[in-house]
C-alpha cells in the first residue's frame, strides 16, 4: 500500500463485546473518489469515524500521507466530514456556518468574506448565506455543508451517508453535483453509503463491507461484474443465483455446469475448477434475453431455457419478467423498452417463452473442491 | 361550531392567581401607601412615608448586599450545573444521577440549613476534625457572613439550575460539536462556540430560576448569615414583626419585586435581542430559492434484492 494517500493497516474496533471491525487494511491514492459501501451495521460509519478521529481504534493504525494520524486530535487533522445529519450549527446564518472554520483562523473579515463567497459559490448556493440553516431544504443544507467541509482545504474529504436525507430524485441530483466538485477541486474523497447504486456510479473503487470485514475491494464494474463472494454478489444489483456441479471444464475460461431442475448451462469462470465441484453461478438479470420465438443462428456458446412467464412488473422504462423453468427453478430477467409497441409487449403473462443468454455472462462467485 | 371553551378552560387558573397573587400584592401596593400604627398594623391614611423610609445608606447598603449574594450564589450555580447536567445528559445513568439531584427534596428545606450549621459551626463536624487532627489551634469561623449564606443558597437553589439544563443539553445534538471539532475548533472552543449558544434556553431558564429565589432570600441569611449578611428578605421580616412597620416591610417588599422583575425583564431582552438579531438578519436578505422545486417522485432504478 506503498503510494497510498490513506492507508488503513489493520484496524480493529470493539465496543465492548461487539467486533466492529475486523483486520481491516486499505489503501487510498490520492484523488480517489473511494466508496465505503456495506449494509447498515457493517462498520463502514466506524472506519470513516477513525479516519476523522472521533474515535480511536483499537488495534492497527492509519497513515495520512505516510504519517499516523491516531495520536492526531479531530481537530487537527487534515480531513473534514460531511455528516449524515449534516451538522449545521442552528445558531449561525449560512455564511457563519461556512465560515466557522475560518474564525477559528482569525481570518481578517475581508478574507473571510472572499473565501466563503467562492465556497458558496461551488456549492451553487451564492445567494443564500444570509439564511439560517432552518430555513433550508434538505437539499440546500446539504450544499452548505460540503461547502463548510471543503473551506479549510482538507487533503480528504469524508462523507457520512450525505444524500441518505434526500429523496431519490434530488439525491441523483446531487450526486452528480458531488462528482462535479470533486472533479473540480480534486481531492480524496471517502464517501460512506449503503445504496450501491450510489457507490456505483461515482467512485473510482469500492471496497464491499459485511459484518466489519471488507469483503471486496475493485471499481464499480469489478465487483459488479465479479463478484468475489455471494454476499457481494447479493449486496449489488438484483442477480439470479444458481448452485451446480462442473460437469466440464472446457478451455480454462469456461464450463458446463450442471444445475439440478434446469440443465446444463455455460458458463465463464476464472478459478481452478476441476470435474464434479460444486459452484455457484451469478447471472445478473439484465444479460439474460427473452423472446416468443426460439432464438436461432446465435454464434458461440450461448445457454437456452423455455419457461412461462409467471410474473411481468412494468416500470416504465423497463419490464421485469420472472420465468419459470422447471418447478424449482425461476430467473428473472429485466428487459430496457427500446421499442415497446412492435415488439416487447408481444409477450404476455403466462405466455411461453424462451431466454438465453452467452456463456460468459454467468459468472462462477464461488466453488468447493470436490473431494 | 363548537363553542369557545378558552375562557372556561383558564376560570380555574385566573382564580387561582387572583386569590393567591394579585390580591396579595394589591394589599402590599396599598399598605405601602398608608401611615405606620402606633403599636403595629396600618392606619387607613394615605402617607409616603413608607418610600421616604427607603432613601437610606443603610437600606442601600442592604440592598446592594442583597444583590451582590443573588448574582454571586447564580454565577456560580449555573457554572456548576451546565457541566454536571452536560455529564448527566450524556451518561448512560441518566436516571440515577437525576434521582441523586431530587432526593435532597425529600428533606425540609430548613432542616436542611441546620445541617449546614452542624457541619461548620463552631462546634460542627469540619472545625472537629480539623482540631483533632491538630491541623488548627481554635477553631474557624465558617459561619455568619456572606459566604457562608452563598454557600448554602448555591447548595439549596442548584437543583433549579440543575433541572432546566440537563433537560435541555439533553435535546442538543451532540455531532455538532464533533461538526466543530472537525473543523479545527479545540475542545473549549466547540464548547463556546457550539454548545452554550445552542442551550442558551436552557441557561436562561437556569439563571432565573435561581436568581430570583436567591434575591428574596430569607431563612438562609436569618440562620446562616451575621449581621454583615443581612439581606432584603431579613429587613421585611424585622419590619413586619420586630419593628412593626407595615408599610415600611410592604415598601421593600415591592423593591424586591421591583428589582426582580426589572432584572429579568433586562436579561431576557439581552438575551433575546441576541437570537433574534440573526434571524432578523436572515429575513432581510433572503431571496426566494435558488433551489428549484424537486417533486419527490421515486424512479424505482435503486433496485437491489
Amino acid at each position: 500500500m506503498k503510494g497510498s494517500q490513506v492507508t488503513v493497516k489493520g484496524v480493529e474496533k470493539y465496543f465492548g463485546g461487539f467486533h466492529a471491525l475486523k483486520n481491516v487494511s486499505l489503501g487510498i491514492n490520492k484523488g480517489e473518489f473511494y466508496s465505503l459501501l456495506g449494509p447498515s451495521g457493517c462498520g463502514k460509519t466506524t472506519l470513516l469515524r477513525i479516519i476523522a478521529g472521533f474515535e480511536d481504534p483499537s488495534a492497527g493504525a492509519v497513515f495520512l500521507d505516510d504519517r499516523d494520524v491516531i495520536p492526531i486530535a479531530a481537530n487537527k487533522r487534515p480531513v473534514n466530514t460531511v455528516f449524515q445529519t449534516y451538522a449545521l450549527f442552528p445558531h449561525l446564518s449560512v455564511f457563519e456556518n461556512v465560515a466557522f472554520p475560518l474564525r477559528l483562523k482569525k481570518l481578517p473579515n475581508a478574507a473571510v468574506k472572499e473565501k466563503v463567497g467562492e465556497f458558496l459559490e461551488l456549492v451553487k448556493l451564492p445567494k443564500e448565506g444570509g439564511k439560517l440553516p432552518s430555513q433550508l431544504s434538505g437539499g440546500q443544507k446539504q450544499r452548505v455543508a460540503i461547502a463548510r467541509a471543503l473551506i479549510n482545504e482538507p487533503s480528504v474529504l469524508l462523507l457520512d451517508e450525505p444524500l441518505s436525507a434526500l429523496d431519490a430524485k434530488l439525491r441523483q441530483h446531487m450526486l452528480i453535483e458531488l462528482d462535479a466538485i470533486h472533479d473540480k477541486i480534486g481531492i480524496t474523497f471517502i464517501y460512506v453509503t449503503h445504496d450501491q447504486q450510489e457507490a456505483l456510479s461515482v467512485s473510482d473503487r469500492v471496497a464491499v463491507m459485511n459484518e466489519g470485514e471488507v469483503v471486496q475491494v475493485g471499481t464499480p464494474s469489478e465487483i459488479y461484474e465479479s463478484p468475489s463472494c455471494p454476499f457481494v454478489a447479493h449486496f449489488i444489483g438484483e442477480t439470479n443465483y444458481l448452485g451446480g456441479e462442473v460437469a466440464e471444464v472446457l478451455d480454462g475460461k469456461h464450463a458446463r455446469v450442471d444445475f439440478p431442475g434446469i440443465g446444463a448451462l455455460y458458463v465463464y469462470q476464472d478459478k481452478p475448477l476441476s470435474v464434479g465441484d460444486g459452484v455457484k453461478v451469478t447471472v445478473r438479470p439484465e444479460k439474460i434475453r427473452i423472446s416468443s420465438d426460439k432464438p436461432e443462428g446465435q454464434a458461440g456458446r450461448m445457454n437456452v431455457l423455455e419457461g412461462t412467464v409467471d410474473e411481468l412488473i412494468y416500470s416504465g422504462f423497463q419490464s421485469k419478467f420472472f420465468v419459470r423453468v422447471s418447478a424449482s427453478a425461476t430467473f428473472r430477467i429485466f428487459r430496457q423498452h427500446v421499442k415497446y409497441f412492435m415488439d416487447e409487449k408481444a409477450i404476455n403473462w403466462k405466455d411461453k417463452v424462451y431466454i438465453w443468454w452467452n456463456d460468459n455472462d454467468g459468472y462462477v462467485v464461488e466453488a468447493e473442491k470436490n473431494p | 361550531m363548537k363553542k369557545n371553551l378558552g375562557p372556561a378552560y383558564v376560570a380555574p387558573i385566573t382564580v387561582w392567581l387572583c386569590v393567591f397573587f394579585v390580591i396579595p400584592i394589591s394589599i402590599i401596593v396599598y399598605y405601602s401607601f398608608l401611615t405606620k400604627g402606633f403599636n403595629g398594623g396600618v392606619v387607613h391614611k394615605f402617607s409616603l412615608d413608607a418610600f421616604r423610609a427607603l432613601y437610606n445608606p443603610t437600606i442601600f447598603k442592604i440592598t446592594f448586599n442583597t444583590f451582590w449574594v443573588a448574582c454571586v450564589s447564580t454565577a456560580v450555580m449555573v457554572a456548576l450545573a451546565v457541566p454536571a447536567a452536560y455529564y448527566m445528559a450524556r451518561s448512560r445513568h441518566k436516571n440515577f444521577f437525576m434521582l441523586l439531584v431530587i432526593i435532597p427534596f425529600w428533606t425540609n428545606f430548613l432542616i436542611r440549613i441546620y445541617a449546614w450549621m452542624a457541619v461548620l459551626g463552631n462546634n460542627g463536624v469540619v472545625n472537629h476534625a480539623l482540631l483533632s487532627m491538630g491541623l488548627i489551634d481554635r477553631h474557624i469561623q465558617f459561619l455568619y457572613n456572606t459566604n457562608a449564606v452563598i454557600l448554602v443558597a448555591v447548595y439549596t437553589y442548584l437543583p433549579f439550575a440543575i433541572l432546566p439544563l440537563y433537560s435541555t443539553i439533553e435535546k442538543f445534538d451532540f455531532s455538532l460539536v464533533e461538526a466543530a471539532r472537525d473543523l479545527g475548533a479545540t475542545k473549549l472552543a466547540a464548547t463556546l462556540r457550539v454548545l452554550v449558544p445552542n442551550i442558551r434556553g436552557g441557561i436562561t431558564t437556569a439563571v432565573l430560576f435561581t436568581f430570583i429565589p436567591a434575591f428574596g432570600n430569607y431563612a438562609i441569611p436569618q440562620i446562616i448569615g451575621g449581621s454583615s449578611s443581612y439581606m432584603l428578605g431579613n429587613v421585611i421580616a424585622r419590619e413586619l414583626t420586630v419593628t412593626r412597620n407595615w408599610p415600611l416591610a410592604s415598601s421593600i417588599s415591592l423593591v424586591i419585586t421591583a428589582l426582580t422583575t426589572l432584572g429579568v425583564l433586562i436579561f431576557m431582552r439581552f438575551n433575546r435581542s441576541a437570537s433574534e438579531e440573526a434571524r432578523e438578519r436572515a429575513q432581510d436578505n433572503a431571496p426566494m430559492s435558488a433551489m428549484p422545486q424537486v417533486s419527490a417522485q421515486s424512479t424505482g432504478t435503486g433496485a437491489s434484492e
